[in-house]
């Protein structure tokens, strides 16, 4: 039960006139239903929607959300039932690096919410906005299971752990710049071993 | 632990983790010795190891397996749950994207145990990174034949597939995990008729945690008696644990059930910051049961009845650590705020009472509540607690349990200074 504005039906102004699946996309969901008994159509919506997500740059058009539920014949409203219901689905426009920062408690007690503080700061946002020109975004997200690498943010499908205030400030900076990022920890560390 | 007793050699990913040096680490050994077994044998044995299921509720797995109906020539489906999200666990991630054989093994031979030829891991969607990996050594696997049709010539036939959760804690839960999986929205179903009778796709099913699964190649490989004597009578054998929050290096790392909580946080994670006096409290098991004061953490040991008798439990083996910097009614407010947002809405006691905890949780942080507010806090704890289909209701109840059980000075103490104020 999610309660992000990224979760709110975009205006008819920013809806697009169509969509289709590209045919890389194409091919992937023809495949994806394969994966399922024939009379259970509806278990393709959630990869179905993942896909057509990305295809849209991060959130789902109505256009999109229409065309599932004809690919598979089921029921518009059993597709949007799942696109509302699942935290993932953005209903309305992110930015190019949607940031979500994890600030449940293991989150929290390494200093999430001055990692949230600086990403509004920086990024001149609050939680639920995106920036005029559309390259960011910024969300709170809970528990992203990468706890011993606290605090961690997830921007588009990366992780970034093991920040603290100066490495998640270059982190925004090279990102404005465009320059390419480290994914996974900041830190020196690989993974979750018990050095820092 | 002694080195050469380690499961996961490869937990923190310093060593290849495709299938080459999956079967230089003996991965994948054996596999067509232990796929001529009988299926009983495989289950006998896995009851013998004393393995109780690592996502939770801590559930012996031989048993759980026994329950699949044995007629043979009707569809069975094994169906891993990788949807990690319980806060302080981050096990299940560093298995998938540092072992992922050892999980893919794992389903081949547990679901030839429970008749199975299909088997679908739920991951959650944020783990997208680590789920290519998974692919990767689920195509490897097929490629060679280690999947498939007939594989080894041994007339077995297993496929893997991979499904993508898309954000959803309650997904966790066995029965919302399988209504997700059929594409509904993620509410627990009612119990009976349970999942070994009418699973997915209405079929009997078993669900079983990633961890669960990727030491049962290990415990075949090595014998069920190695595993039984590791750890403690009725809490057997080797589990990864998360430890998160305020100690100086939070790490993951595997150690025998009922190692002393308190070397662990020593020993692997650096101590609490400010030393070990400066502890205040720490959650033992991922952010659904109750937390344990300083003097309960002194001498606790990690696993399922000792943290049970300690008034806590082992859950997932995520402990998350606070030291005397933390307010803890905050951090608990914190939780509370999770458990809201993730209630799925299906029972009102669980969607109701979250948010209400969370309100006055709130208020309790600000300071802004009275000292009847918080009998009334308790209270409608209880309320949620057991009056709900699924253990949601009573994950957001129990740690709001244990902070008044164990910090209600404290609270008391808040809401007096405000009033002499």
């Amino acid at each position: 039960m999610s309660t992000s504005k990224f979760k709110i039906i975009a205006e008819e102004t920013t809806q697009p006139l169509a969509f289709n699946f590209n045919s890389e996309n194409l091919a992937k969901a023809k495949k994806i239903i394969k994966m399922y008994p024939t009379n259970f159509k509806e278990s393709s919506i959630m990869p179905l929607l993942s896909i057509a997500q990305s295809q849209n740059n991060g959130w789902l058009p109505k256009k999109a959300i229409e065309y599932v539920s004809n690919f598979i014949e089921v029921p518009e409203i059993k597709v949007l039932e799942i696109a509302t219901f699942y935290s993932m689905y953005n209903l309305s426009p992110v930015g190019k690096f949607h940031i979500e920062v994890c600030t449940t408690t293991p989150c929290m007690l390494r200093g999430s919410d001055s990692m949230v503080d600086l990403c509004k700061k920086k990024l001149g946002l609050e939680i639920g906005e995106i920036t005029e020109d559309g390259v960011f975004s910024l969300g709170r997200v809970e528990c992203l299971g990468a706890c011993v690498n606290a605090p961690v943010i997830k921007i588009n499908e990366n992780y970034y752990e093991d920040l603290d205030f100066e490495s998640l400030n270059k982190l925004l900076d090279s990102l404005k710049m465009n320059k390419k990022v480290k994914i996974g920890p900041q830190s020196k560390r690989k993974g979750s071993e018990p050095v820092r | 632990m002694k080195k050469e007793n380690i499961i996961f050699s490869n937990l923190y990913g310093k060593h290849d983790e495709s299938i080459k040096g999956a079967l230089k680490r003996g991965d994948w050994k054996d596999i067509s010795k232990t796929l001529k077994l009988d299926k009983q044998d495989i289950i006998n044995k896995i009851k013998d190891s004393g393995l109780r299921g690592r996502g939770g509720a801590g559930f012996s797995t031989g048993m759980k397996w026994d329950f699949m109906p044995k007629i043979s020539g009707r569809q069975h489906y094994l169906v891993i749950n990788a949807d990690e999200g319980e806060p302080g666990t981050c096990k299940d991630r560093d298995i998938i994207r540092n072992e992922p054989h050892k999980l893919v093994e794992g389903c081949l031979i547990s679901g030839y145990a429970i008749g199975a030829d299909k088997c679908y891991i739920y991951i959650r969607g944020e783990f997208y990174n680590e789920a290519k990996i998974l692919q990767k050594a689920i195509d490897d696997a097929y490629e060679r034949g280690f999947l498939g049709k007939n594989i080894l010539g041994l007339k077995i036939n297993f496929d893997i597939y991979i499904h993508y959760g898309s954000g959803a804690y309650v997904c966790g839960e066995e029965t919302a995990l399988i209504e997700s999986l059929e594409g509904k929205k993620g509410q627990p179903r009612l119990k009976p008729p349970f999942p070994a009778n009418v699973g997915v796709f209405g079929k009997p099913t078993t669900v079983n945690n990633v961890e669960t699964i990727a030491v049962v190649p290990t415990i075949l490989r090595r014998g069920p008696e190695w595993f039984s004597n590791l750890g403690r009578k009725n809490n057997t054998g080797s589990k990864i644990f998360c430890i998160s929050g305020n100690v100086n290096r939070p790490c993951n790392v595997e150690e025998e059930l009922g190692v002393p909580l308190k070397y662990l946080v020593q020993k692997y994670a650096g101590d609490v910051i400010g030393g070990w006096d400066n502890l205040l409290a720490i959650i033992p098991g991922g952010s659904s049961v109750p937390l344990l004061p300083k003097s309960e953490c002194e001498n606790v040991l990690m696993d399922f009845d000792s943290l049970k008798n300690a008034g806590s439990g082992l859950g997932t083996g995520g402990i998350i650590v606070m030291n005397k910097q933390t307010d803890v009614i905050g951090a608990i407010a914190r939780l509370a705020e999770f458990y809201k947002h993730e209630s799925c809405g299906q029972c009102t006691p669980c969607r109701e009472g979250t948010g209400w905890l969370m309100r006055v949780m709130k208020r309790l942080e600000n300071n802004e509540c009275t000292f009847e507010e918080v009998e009334m806090l308790e209270e409608v704890t209880h309320q949620i607690e057991g009056h709900t289909i699924c253990a949601l209701g009573d994950a957001a109840a129990w740690p709001i349990q244990g902070l008044l059980k164990h910090f209600k000075k404290d609270i008391l103490k808040r809401i007096q200074k405000k009033n002499v104020a």
